[in-house]
């Protein structure tokens, strides 16, 4: 398929391979931020290919794994409620809150419909004037413009029937996070090329400044990956700590402007509580004054609960990059993706279940 | 096959809970509906129990439900889809079908002019895969109960060979064959269901299956096995295959077959195109001698069937010391994937839910 096998091709892929052993003189410890990466990674065994002092460790960047188990309680509590038709992206439907998950508060009554996209969640309140439709806004910068744009075009139509559950989060300030933590590891980036593509990567150029780390825009297949990693040790091998973009068929340096400022328009920075981390100041979006009327958690007053994780859990070691999910005593035996102790193990970006998927057997 | 419909639709243009009750209604629906579409002696006999008589001694036994929504979808509707998937269980014993009983649980208020296309279509994949459906049954749910029309058909098939076709016989060295491309009938299903637009129409794989295994067997072909690529698709399947034989499955990924705009259907939804359903395909694990001719008599039927994989001796465990104590050491199916790797073909946990970004 045009624009996925040529990404794919098994010589180049070789290739590549080669001239990163041929680079490499040291150990080096690299952290791909996204979820949709670590698959990549542990799908196509990328990280068998590469010379054994290159680490690489899986960062935070799966929007599932990140919500809070607050915020998947609040949604468990309005979607409970009569009356309202609870939307959300596929793959937060699994993911367990302190009690349930939104499958089984489904299977109870609730009326909880995947959408594809935000608009359809609008469309929804359009043709069901009698209903509240909410829908569940998560994901870092990739997803926040097409939520923007769902809020902005209620607002259009002034739907008084249609609001949004929103934990969006940001990338840059995650990493700051990271970088500061003294058990910190991680020497370089692989920075997500979607949200990039989004976001442009200026705002990263003070990150690799401030803590001297290389940093390079990636994308997500196979040779994404290796060529990310190559020019991210070349830049470790030769001193330098400099923003890169890889992803150069997607990505330019200030983003798509369009995207940047329907979310401006809609949303403004605030801090967020990252499960498994806790809250990271300036790290997440919520909405702006002049939207606050399609704001789910005011509309049904479920603000403000905070909830503690399994203490079983390590997620939050393994979305910070301190242990791999094999290393968690609850991998595999507790924890697996038909009874999760954490979101890591159910997102289909989600380092635990990447491992559990892929990992489990000798090669 | 064009049937004129005997049913007064003017008087009853859907179908009502008396259509279930026992009386006079459902007589009507049996008799101008079922009986007039299905038409065999057995059926006509109207007893309890459909009587008949088998020349062989073996015979293969086997029910499945259908449960589907839409009813109608590109390439099939929940009919054809209760023939054939039934006649290709059957199949996958090495049975050749000769009776199906069909039951039908009808949500009231269900379109007569509906359940006339599906019962249709029931009897016209009955009659092209040669088999008769000699019983059944009729319900009729309150509206809202149920998703339009519910079927169950149970198969008999006939064994006429001395193979045993079984999980149990699969053997290292056996070679995996597959009858065609992955993945159509999930994504046709989706793409309606869910409003998604493609290019192209992906129609759905809802196929017999069973004349291809047949001809395997009337060549002389020897088979360890069959199953056919259902829910949890080549996946499950092949999970399934290696937890019972106790051995590991090797398989290629660039070896697969799919179709360009199903996979990329898959990529854009996020989903894994090895755990999509399909309705008309089935792996075969062949001993190695015998491969080249099974293939090239399943290729007669379909150019896409191909060889897959093949079967190894079961892995020894990894050393404590490098695997940790949590890897699990069963089932094993491995990808070779398309840049040489390899991993493991995990067992979907449910449903596949398609992803955030």
């Amino acid at each position: 398929m045009k624009y996925l096998d040529e990404y794919r091709d098994a010589a180049l892929a070789q290739q590549l391979t080669r001239e990163i052993h041929r680079v490499t003189t040291r150990p080096w410890t690299l952290m791909e931020i996204c979820g949709g990466q670590t698959h990549a990674i542990v799908k196509f065994g990328l990280d068998e290919l590469l010379p054994e002092q290159i680490t690489l460790i899986h960062g935070p960047g799966c929007p599932v794994c990140v919500t809070p188990v607050g915020i998947i309680d609040q949604a468990l509590e309005i979607a409970a409620r009569p009356g309202v038709i609870f939307t959300s992206f596929g793959d937060m439907l699994r993911v367990p809150g302190s009690r349930a998950d939104l499958l089984s508060v489904k299977a109870r009554g609730a009326d909880v419909r995947i959408v594809y996209s935000p608009l359809d969640a609008v469309k929804l309140a359009a043709q069901n004037p009698a209903k509240e439709v909410v829908f569940f806004g998560v994901g870092f910068e990739t997803t926040a413009p097409a939520t923007a744009l769902a809020v902005y075009r209620a607002a259009q139509q002034e739907l008084k029937n249609f609001s949004m559950l929103i934990s969006h989060v940001l990338v840059p300030p995650a990493m700051e996070s990271l970088l500061s933590s003294p058990n910190c590891r991680v020497q370089g980036f692989l920075a997500a090329g979607h949200v990039c593509a989004v976001m442009g990567f200026e705002e990263y150029v003070p990150v690799a400044k401030k803590f001297h780390v290389p940093i390079v825009v990636t994308g997500f297949e196979p040779l994404d990956i290796l060529q990310g990693v190559w020019m991210a040790v070349q830049q470790l091998e030769s001193g330098r700590a400099e923003v890169e973009n890889q992803y150069t068929r997607a990505v330019r340096s200030d983003g798509n402007q369009m995207a940047r400022q329907m979310m401006m328009e809609v949303f403004q920075v605030v801090p967020r509580q990252w499960r498994g981390i806790g809250e990271i100041p300036r790290s997440g979006l919520g909405l702006r004054e002049g939207y606050q009327a399609f704001d789910a958690a005011i509309k049904f007053g479920v603000i403000g609960r905070r909830v503690e994780e399994s203490p079983e859990c390590r997620s939050g070691l393994v979305l910070q990059g301190q242990i791999k999910p094999h290393e968690c005593p609850a991998f595999a035996t507790k924890c697996a993706p038909e009874h999760p102790l954490g979101a890591p193990m159910v997102s289909s970006e989600g380092a635990c279940a990447a491992y559990y998927r892929y990992r489990r057997q000798p090669n | 096959m064009d049937l004129f419909c005997p049913i007064p639709i003017s008087q009853y243009p859907h179908v009502l809970l008396a259509h279930g009750g026992g009386g006079k209604l459902m007589r009507d629906l049996i008799g101008g509906m079922f009986l007039a579409a299905f038409q065999n002696p057995l059926l006509e006999t109207q007893h309890d129990s459909a009587v008949a008589e088998l020349a062989e001694k073996k015979i293969a036994f086997t029910t499945d439900s259908y449960v589907v929504r839409p009813l109608f979808f590109p390439g099939g509707d929940i009919g054809s889809m209760a023939v054939h998937g039934t006649v290709n269980d059957l199949a996958m014993a090495g049975a050749r079908p000769v009776y199906l009983s069909s039951a039908f649980v009808i949500e009231e208020g269900l379109p007569m002019e509906t359940l006339w296309r599906i019962v249709r279509s029931m009897a016209g994949a009955a009659k092209k895969c040669g088999v008769q459906i000699i019983t059944g049954d009729t319900k009729v749910v309150d509206r809202g109960k149920g998703d339009g029309v519910f079927i169950n058909t149970a198969g008999i098939g006939v064994v006429e060979h001395a193979q045993t076709v079984a999980p149990q016989n699969v053997c290292p060295g056996d070679r995996i064959l597959l009858n065609g491309d992955l993945g159509r009938h999930g994504m046709a299903i989706m793409a309606v269901r869910e409003g998604l637009q493609f290019e192209s129409r992906i129609e759905s794989d809802s196929a017999p299956v069973h004349e291809t295994v047949l001809e395997l067997l009337r060549a002389g072909v020897q088979i360890h096995c069959l199953r056919d690529l259902t829910r949890g698709g080549l996946t499950s399947a092949l999970n399934e295959i290696s937890a019972a034989a106790g051995l590991t499955l090797l398989v290629e990924e660039t070896a697969i077959p799919v179709r360009e705009d199903v996979h990329a259907a898959c990529e854009i939804l996020g989903l894994d195109v090895f755990q999509v359903a399909c309705e008309g395909r089935f792996a075969a694990f062949i001993p190695e001698r015998d491969a080249p001719h099974a293939l090239a008599i399943m290729q007669k039927v379909s150019k896409d069937a191909c060889l897959i994989g093949q079967v190894l001796p079961p892995l020894p465990r990894r050393s404590e010391a490098k695997a940790g104590p949590n890897f699990n050491p069963s089932p094993n199916v491995i990808l070779k994937s398309a840049i040489g790797a390899r991993r493991i073909l995990d067992m979907p946990t449910g449903e596949q839910l398609p992803r955030i970004c």
